[in-house]
């Protein structure tokens, strides 16, 4: 089969199967669950030769489809992917079907609203990652916010309701902006160029302005910013983490934080790269921020799961330290840790359900001893709490250490801070899996704790063989990103030496004069409008 | 050598899978696939050894592990003089203490989870050892660091060794945080991170101004690992693990892995003046603070965990003063005789049902004569009483440190006198002597099986001959060990700079610190057996220091209320003032305010159609007037 023909079948195989579910009465409740599963099954199966096909020494997108979709006013069906989507992509496909297992028997009622839902959901992820519309994007990115709001609304914990508006008014109101900047930009494209398009392909052509880009820059930001979540933006997560059901919590640290990333990855860079090279120090200060101030509290909570939600702040903030810094290093580092992330903490919010199914309980001084009850689940928990802090040889180390790496060079400063934050790591880390798993097993309740079924340990397996193949060989990951990488790393620095050569703007907080930059933008803004091309 | 090389640490890790996976099938039987495999793994060793032996080293890949931009990390290793020694160390001394611990773990429930941690180790300590660039030591160092994480909180339901297991990882990765800067400034400078190419280049790193940066980094790593002052503190709680552990992990092998990655850069620590000083004050700081912490404790394997603190810190007045050789040679005959000191500990901790208060045991010589005996060895050797294995190595490191500096000499002496003082305290009270454990445990008193004494014997005998492999040429020998290591250690011998010493003033050194030695043997015989002095006096005479070594300078008690109280405090501040009081709370008043607004525009919404034409009509009339007067 043609690749670019798999692309598509793959996306909407979820959605075709969510439309099946409808048609399913919904008494059968285990004929829903195991068609749900099959359907993220094969989606999985079907992303793979994706994988192994996509050429990694290639820059560009592959695998597209170019079709009209609304012509009149020039939206069209563009998908593909390249080196910074491809993993995304199968992260993706490769997590949904342990989230369904996850709900197997957590989820007790509207089985068939919540699988709809899911499969309905996993559309909408694997959309965002292989749109090269604008408008595409955004139908997709707002579509997938919709089953998250169910998911959490209906079957989450007790103060669900708090939790889901606040996740979809907190998303909506960063989205809006970069609607608006959409439109902007797509109207610009138009006075520049004369064409109406979305297509981001021919967007990313376009010589913009830096007065310009500064405020699309900030409008997409903000819409990403809140996705990853960026410090200060990030408290909705812990709330969302909390109300969420395991399958949400794992759907929502695995993928959904990573648009956020990806975001930044796939617009702002590409699109505004001059305005990327200006605020980069604003990125590593938040960056570096996010990493310490998730870590200390992540420390302090009592419990796991919030814990767990914390920790995605600061692991998510060396994610952005390794983008900003702009080093093959450090964005392949980048790239590698959103999908370890993607791996450990989506492990950990699925090894926190299996102990809240049996305790329904998430706080830690609930707990202690546990490993004695349950040693197989120990071993799991021990892993991916080890991946999760970065130890050499798993999946963890190798995100970390090339972000570090890669970034030392650019700005040691930061690094020294943000290579601190694995300190921390380790310290909430292992003090909670201490006051949980170690110590003597004294509550009664912990002493009937079943170990783990075969369905779980299916669950767990998997991910933790990608947990050592990532820490063993990365190079099959490594290899896919590296082309398109360099490219980006190359338009960002082209603009910025030409921002500080031509332009002579400096980037955010390293000149005295560049503090007035967004003024200066104004006028400068007018001038390019007026006379450009 | 490339045919058989790869199987020298992959042996250890093949047990390691087999115990992990099928360790409850296995039980008991466990140690038997633990052992197998360290045995060949040994054997390999010894044929590699052979070959560097006649002078044929080896470099070589196996595959690429981390590849982007310039950063090119391979799973590779290297295999000359240095890493030879220590691997034979790690494999031989590895080797008996596994089978010591057949016997020492004997229907432990936990028995095949213990071979297979104790496997994992050793496959960690020797890529630690093996890798051929910084990653791969980073990825040993990091590993072993796990192995003692799981083997100190082996027993992880007693909350002591739980804490004590998480203690040594968070307070090891105070010094990998330093380490892994280390690896970052020499990354970013050079574009690489193999040894060989680090020292093709090293003047660049001296012409970019951070030799001495980056050797300090390196070496924060080094006191995290290798237990210096200020990061010593894990080690003592460490002895929370098995006995076998203690012996194996923190003592022989990997608290002195921060002692090969100093002599493994010998040459960048040899270009920083800087560099050596803080290593050598370090290591004498150490030597003697941490020897004396060891004279006043009860408990027989902390006394030796303080003594292992102190013989690192000799071991790096050795590599810090550029004695590289005699830091390597000490860690070897360490390696024997403390891991014979731990092994004997857990021989009369097996005789005594777990008793580790030396204040009860006593008069034990005669019922364990195999432990007594070559507990007394090692004692001796550790004494640096000669012609036993200790005095060779120490003297050594002594030797040149005088060359190095005098006062640095002083305090060697003195941590030597102390040394003596609190080991044959420990004899003494263990094993001569009424028995003072009370009739019941007297009457349990027994030998331990052959499983655990042969490993003793074996060790004893290295302790007692193992110094001649390095005689030095004042007493008539020609330092084979010297020698041998030459070739990793030339480069650096044109950076050291050491005073001329006399053959008569080395003679007078070496006779001193015999001397030294023997008069703390001699005091602790006063005290001790004869009870000429006595103890009790002593300790009401100095009660101040006596209380404060007993409570070991409060350093634990410093580091709970100046790092970890306030670090607790600040992240609740953070959570409860700054995240849900301050940044959520604005997030939530902008919810509020919009709902207020919601509130007060609605009330335009009348639904009166009087009141929307109304409206209008005051629109158009703005409209208007904007046109007319604006």
């Amino acid at each position: 089969m043609e690749m670019a023909t798999l692309l598509n079948y793959t996306t909407f195989f979820p959605l075709v199967g969510a439309l099946v579910i409808l048609m399913i009465p919904r008494k059968e409740e285990l004929l829903i669950k195991s068609w749900a599963f099959l359907v993220t099954l094969v989606t999985f199966l079907l992303s793979l030769p994706l994988f192994y096909h996509f050429d990694g020494t290639q820059a560009g997108f592959q695998f597209e489809t170019v079709k009209k979709w609304i012509p009149q006013i020039g939206a069209g069906y563009h998908v593909g992917l390249d080196g910074i989507s491809i993993l995304l992509f199968v992260l993706t496909t490769f997590i949904m079907p342990f989230a369904i297992l996850s709900s197997w028997s957590a989820i007790q009622k509207n089985v068939k609203e919540y699988m709809f839902a899911m499969l309905f959901l996993e559309t909408g992820m694997l959309g965002v990652f292989i749109s090269l519309d604008l408008v595409l994007f955004y139908v997709f990115w707002e579509a997938m916010l919709i089953p998250m709001y169910i998911l959490i609304g209906v079957w989450g914990g007790p103060r669900r309701i708090y939790a889901a508006v606040k996740f979809v008014l907190y998303t909506m109101v960063g989205s809006v902006l970069m609607l608006a900047a959409i439109i902007f930009l797509y109207v610009y494209h138009q006075a520049t160029t004369g064409v109406f398009t979305f297509d981001y392909v021919e967007l990313s052509k376009l010589a913009i302005p830096f007065g310009i880009q500064f405020w699309l820059f900030l409008a997409f930001a903000l819409a990403f910013a809140i996705k990853v979540p960026i410090f200060p933006f990030h408290t909705w997560l812990p709330d969302a983490h909390v109300e969420a059901p395991t399958a949400g919590s794992v759907i929502l640290a695995g993928i959904l934080l990573k648009m956020g990333t990806y975001g930044f990855l796939r617009f702002n860079l590409p699109l505004f790269p001059k305005a990327a090279a200006y605020f980069a120090p604003l990125f590593f200060w938040l960056a570096v921020i996010g990493i310490l101030y998730g870590a200390w509290l992540s420390i302090v909570q009592r419990d796991v799961k919030k814990l767990v939600a914390y920790s995605s702040v600061s692991h998510l903030g060396f994610v952005m330290l390794g983008i900003f810094a702009l080093t093959s290093q450090s964005l392949q580092g980048g790239i590698i840790q959103m999908i370890n992330h993607g791996l450990s903490s989506g492990a950990l919010f699925l090894a926190v359900g299996m102990i809240y199914e049996r305790r329904h309980t998430r706080e830690i001084s609930e707990f202690g001893g546990v490993a004695k009850a349950m040693p197989v689940f120990a071993t799991f928990f021990l892993i991916v709490v080890l991946s999760s802090l970065g130890l050499p040889g798993t999946n963890g180390f190798i995100g970390e250490f090339l972000i570090l790496i890669g970034s030392f060079k650019v700005v040691p400063t930061f690094t020294v801070f943000a290579t601190a934050g694995i300190i921390f790591g380790a310290v909430y880390l292992l003090w909670m899996y201490k006051r949980v798993m170690f110590g003597p097993l004294t509550k009664e309740e912990n002493k009937k704790l079943a170990d783990l079924n075969a369905r779980e340990v299916a669950i767990m397996l998997p991910i933790v063989v990608f947990i050592f193949w990532i820490g063993i060989y990365p190079s099959t990951f490594l290899n896919k990103t590296e082309a398109s990488v360099e490219k980006l790393i190359e338009t960002v620095h082209a603009a910025k030496t030409e921002m500080v050569e031509q332009d002579n703007i400096h980037p955010l907080f390293t000149k005295g004069e560049a503090v007035k930059a967004s003024r200066l933008t104004f006028n400068e803004n007018e001038r390019v409008s007026g006379g450009s091309e | 050598m490339e045919s058989f090389i790869w199987y020298i640490p992959l042996l250890p890790l093949l047990g390691a899978i087999i115990n992990g996976v099928f360790g409850k099938l296995l039980k008991e039987k466990a140690g038997i696939v633990a052992n197998l495999t360290i045995l060949g793994s040994f054997y390999f060793t010894v044929k590699a050894f052979l070959y560097v032996k006649d002078g044929i080293t080896f470099n070589g890949n196996l595959f690429t592990w981390i590849s982007a931009g310039n950063l090119q990390v391979p799973f590779g290793v290297l295999v000359d003089q240095l890493s030879i020694i220590i691997m034979l160390v790690v494999t031989g001394v590895g080797f008996l203490i596994h089978l010591y611990s057949i016997g020492y773990m004997h229907g432990d429930p936990g028995v095949a989870r213990y071979f297979a941690y104790l496997n994992l180790f050793v496959f960690s300590m020797l890529l630690l050892v093996m890798g051929n660039n910084l990653v791969l030591l980073y990825l040993g160092w990091e590993g072993v660091g796990l192995c003692s994480y799981l083997l100190i909180g082996f027993w992880y339901e007693k909350h002591s060794a739980a804490r004590a297991g998480m203690k040594a990882f968070i307070t090891n990765r105070v010094g990998d945080f330093g380490f892994a800067l280390g690896i970052f400034l020499i990354f970013s400078t050079l574009g690489t991170i193999q040894y060989a190419e680090i020292f093709q280049q090293v003047d660049k790193l001296a012409a970019a101004g951070v030799l001495t940066a980056a050797t300090l980094l390196l070496f924060v790593g080094a006191t995290g690992k290798s237990a210096q002052f200020p990061l010593y503190i894990w080690l003592p709680d460490a002895m929370e693990g098995p006995t076998p552990v203690s012996a194996l992990i923190h003592a022989a092998t990997m608290v002195t892995a921060g002692v090969y990655m100093v002599a493994r850069f010998n040459l960048l620590y040899a270009m920083s003046e800087v560099a050596q000083a803080v290593v050598v004050t370090i290591g004498t700081f150490t030597a003697v603070f941490a020897a004396t912490m060891a004279l006043v404790n009860n408990d027989i394997k902390r006394v030796l965990a303080y003594s292992t603190i102190s013989q690192l810190g000799y071991m790096f007045i050795g590599v810090g003063v550029g004695a590289f050789a005699a830091g390597i040679f000490h860690l070897m005959t360490h390696a024997f005789f403390k891991a014979l000191l731990f092994l004997g500990a857990g021989s009369v901790m097996h005789a005594l049902a777990n008793n580790t208060d030396i204040r009860k045991m006593g008069g034990l010589y005669p019922k364990i004569k195999i432990t007594a005996i070559t507990f007394i060895v090692a004692w001796l050797a550790i004494s640096g009483i000669p012609p036993f294995a200790g005095f060779f190595s120490k003297d050594e490191i002594l030797a040149k440190a005088f060359a190095y500096s005098p006062v640095v000499w002083v305090f060697g002496a003195l941590g030597a006198v102390l040394t003596a003082f609190y080991m044959s305290r420990l004899v003494f009270l263990t094993f001569f002597g009424k028995f003072r454990g009370g009739e019941e445990l007297e009457h349990h008193i027994h030998e331990s099986p052959p499983v655990m004494t042969i490993p003793l014997s074996i060790l004893a005998i290295l302790s007692a001959i193992g110094g001649f492999v390095g005689v030095p040429e004042l007493l008539g020998g020609s330092n084979h060990f010297e020698h041998f290591l030459e070739p990793v250690f030339e480069r650096a011998q044109e950076h050291l700079h050491f005073a001329h010493v006399s053959h008569g003033l080395e003679y007078t050194l070496m006779a001193t610190s015999v001397l030294l030695a023997l008069a703390g043997i001699g005091f602790a015989y006063l005290m001790y057996i004869k009870g000429t002095i006595s103890p009790a006096k002593m300790t009401e005479r100095f009660k101040g220091i006596y209380t404060v070594l007993y409570h070991k300078y409060y350093v634990d008690e410093f580091v709970e209320a100046a790092i970890i109280r306030p670090l607790l405090a600040f992240s609740r501040w953070l959570w409860h003032v700054v995240d849900d009081g301050i940044i959520d709370g604005i997030v939530n008043l902008v919810g509020k305010v919009t709902i207020l607004f919601g509130l007060i525009f609605r009330r335009i919404q009348t639904g009166y159609v009087q009141n929307y034409a109304a409206f209008i009509v005051l629109g158009v009339i703005l409209i208007l007037a904007y046109y007319i007067f604006g």
